[in-house]
């Protein structure tokens, strides 16, 4: 379905490196911790992408840069085909109103000194000409209405709210200035069980109401699947695998993908002593000093000499019908998420 | 001379488990908060019992009670603000409740202990691995500083943190989260203790570490027949390792049962909810069932059944009556005026 419409963000290339530095008078680069390392996907109207990896990966880092928030060591983020990462003053303003973001805890991205029609209302305050100053108060109040919560508790302010709230609150602020692209950073970790369903069928109720694209990060790998058109792996910095969600989570060809999904626990105890599970040892090495070749071989059961050699390019590798930069990629159905 | 908990508990000698008493027995177990706001009943009225090489997990959303009754367990909670009004809490039969604060020092960490959801703040972060976990053994055993330090690599070792011998020379900045995770189940299991208590012990880690953690903790389960009690909110993981589960709402338990029988068919409208709104291949593009309205105050908490506000099967009894824990199996309860229709499936 996603193919078919209109693409509104273009990612080509991007690579974000922090410098680590030595030495207080005169600072010498020393290395750099490559977080984002070399990404490149699309994103389509209405189309949801999930991102999925373990923590240091680079997923918030990818969040920020597509937000204009870090600017790329190089590559580009087209959105609409004018590039956000190189923009600048009225321009870059203009293109942010297009992408916003929700974040993941709903207790400290909200300013416990303002009121909730404050705190939706400011993005109005920098972009004066979505709202004019006296429709705001109908705008701020029509949000709330739109996010499932009470018009009339525009005065509240956030820790009168719950926490589920407080995220619907944080909703209806990256809905403000209507745009086409939503950024949601574990939009629903921080939250209770039962609470993050009312989250995840909201975001889907807005998908459709207001046509949006999603990227959505999270650990969680069968609440993305549950809402993802497509799913982006990442390792190291780097998509291992990108494919449509039915490819990624029935046939994965990446053994890094295939790890990550046998690592999920099912919530059926029926037959879990045959279960299938492969346990990665130890931890994701140093971002700042990655292995050579393939970056998971350090932690890979295939591993051979070609992996150190020759780094594997993300590409459709025979016998797969999805994006995969394993020499080895081979599809295998391992246990199944959810 | 140390004293050994033989000495403290006659009761409790080593091997000499007293005939028929579980391994250790929550019952009726209430814990109030006096706070400036009102009392908070964060734990009313619960019982569960775990036996050598069992796994109970506890299930429950934050504020639920989970975590305080482990604490109460531990004789950990600050008194005041926490009251104990009601209830026992009995290791191999005898009441911990009732025992001198020096008899439970004998308890805690030897024969019970504990492992806590944030590793990095639940370590101190100016003293080495290594003086910590061989803290365990100068405090309990008295041993010097060296063989102490002999033991926490012999234990770091037996938790596979590589390369043991000079890491125990480094501070709790210094690792990983998931080696941290590994660093506090070393102390935990320093003792060997009788009964352990994980709370949350994966939340904060990703699912490849989660599952090298819970694969350890299986290991040395069955390697040392420890009662473990495993406190999360995680469906998945609790149906992976459990052997039975109590799920708490509003400080009650209002479903206990084998594992396998939950996850047929819950007997409590809650327990039913929470497994419904896990996403599911089937459910893909359609809207998943989410359990209605927010938990439950517990400065207020609602008249009758507390989840009657967000329950689907409600009727005018459950406004007003609060709910016995009903026998629904030889092994299985749930606090549901109207658990036949829930296991049934009906829908109201």
């Amino acid at each position: 379905m996603a193919s078919t419409s209109e693409r509104i963000l273009e990612v080509r290339d991007l690579v974000k490196h922090f410098p680590l530095t030595q030495g207080i008078v005169v600072k010498r680069q020393i290395g750099a911790i490559k977080a984002v390392d070399g990404v490149s996907f699309d994103l389509h109207k209405g189309e949801t992408l999930g991102i999925v990896g373990e923590s240091g990966c680079g997923k918030s880092t990818l969040a920020k840069v597509l937000m204009a928030l870090e600017r790329p060591t190089s590559g580009s983020v087209k959105i609409n085909g004018r590039d956000i990462a190189h923009a600048k003053g009225g321009e870059l303003k203009r293109m942010r109103r297009n992408i916003q973001m929700v974040m993941q805890d709903p207790y400290t991205s909200l300013n416990p000194r303002m009121t909730v029609g404050d705190i939706i209302g400011e993005p109005y305050e920098i972009h004066t000409e979505v709202a004019p100053k006296g429709d705001r108060r109908t705008k701020v109040q029509e949000l709330l209405e739109v996010v499932g919560l009470n018009p009339d508790h525009i005065n509240r302010y956030p820790h009168q709210f719950s926490g589920g709230q407080r995220q619907r609150i944080g909703i209806a602020r990256g809905l403000a200035l209507q745009p086409e692209i939503i950024v949601c950073d574990e939009p629903v970790s921080a939250l209770d069980v039962s609470i993050q369903a009312q989250v995840i069928n909201l975001l889907e109720r807005l998908q459709n109401e207001f046509d949006l694209a999603y990227i959505f990060i999270a650990h969680d790998l069968s609440v993305v699947r549950h809402i993802s058109d497509r799913v982006g792996v990442m390792y190291l910095g780097k998509f291992v695998e990108l494919g449509k969600d039915t490819e990624i989570y029935d046939r994965p060809a990446h053994p890094y993908t295939q790890a990550l999904l046998s690592a999920v626990p099912v919530p059926d105890p029926d037959g879990r002593e045959q279960r299938e599970r492969i346990i990665l040892q130890g931890d994701p090495p140093s971002p700042a000093n990655p292995p050579s070749g393939c970056r998971f071989r350090t932690r890979c059961w295939k591993a051979q000499e070609i992996c150190a050699e020759e780094e594997p390019l993300l590409q459709i590798r025979p016998g797969t019908a999805h994006e995969s930069a394993c020499h080895f990629a081979e599809t295998h159905d391992v246990v199944h998420v959810g | 001379m140390k004293k050994t908990s033989a000495d403290v508990l006659p009761g409790l000698s080593e091997g000499g488990a007293p005939g028929d008493h579980p391994l250790l027995a929550v019952d009726n177990l209430h814990v109030e908060f006096q706070t400036r706001a009102g009392v908070v009943r964060a734990v009313n009225g619960v019982s569960y019992t775990v036996g050598p090489g069992e796994t109970l997990a506890v299930l429950g959303e934050s504020g639920s009670g989970k975590s305080v009754t482990a604490q109460a367990i531990m004789g950990i909670l600050d008194m005041p603000p926490a009251v104990i009004p009601k209830g026992e809490i009995r290791f191999k039969g005898t009441n911990l409740l009732k025992l001198s604060e020096e008899a439970r020092t004998q308890v805690r960490g030897q024969r019970i202990a504990m492992i806590f959801q944030d590793a990095l703040s639940a370590l101190n972060p100016v003293f080495t691995v290594g003086w910590q976990i061989s803290e365990m053994f100068r405090v309990h055993r008295g041993m010097s500083k060296a063989d102490g330090l002999k033991k926490a690599i012999e234990l770091m070792d037996r938790v596979r943190i590589p390369a043991a011998r000079q890491r125990v020379h480094d501070y709790p900045h210094q690792f990983s989260g998931g080696m941290r995770q590994r660093i506090m189940i070393a102390m935990s299991i320093a003792l060997d203790p009788e009964v352990l208590i994980a709370d949350e012990p994966t939340t904060a880690l990703d699912v490849t570490v989660q599952a090298q953690i819970m694969e350890l903790l299986a290991e040395l389960q069955r390697e040392s027949r420890m009662g473990l009690i495993l406190i999360t909110h995680d469906l998945g993981v609790v149906a992976d390792v459990a052997d039975k589960i109590a799920v708490m709402y509003a400080g009650r338990i209002v479903e206990n049962a084998p594992v396998h029988d939950i996850y047929k068919g819950p007997a409590h409208p809650y327990t039913k909810g929470l497994l419904e709104s896990i996403p599911r291949v089937d459910l893909k593009g359609h809207e998943l069932y989410a359990i209605k309205g927010l938990p439950p105050n517990l400065l207020d908490l609602p008249t009758g059944c507390a989840f009657h506000p967000r329950c689907p099967y409600r009727q005018d009894n459950c406004v007003t009556d609060a709910p016995p824990l009903h026998e629904v199996s030889g092994t299985r309860n749930s606090a549901c005026h109207y658990w036949r229709e829930v296991l049934d499936g009906e829908h109201q």
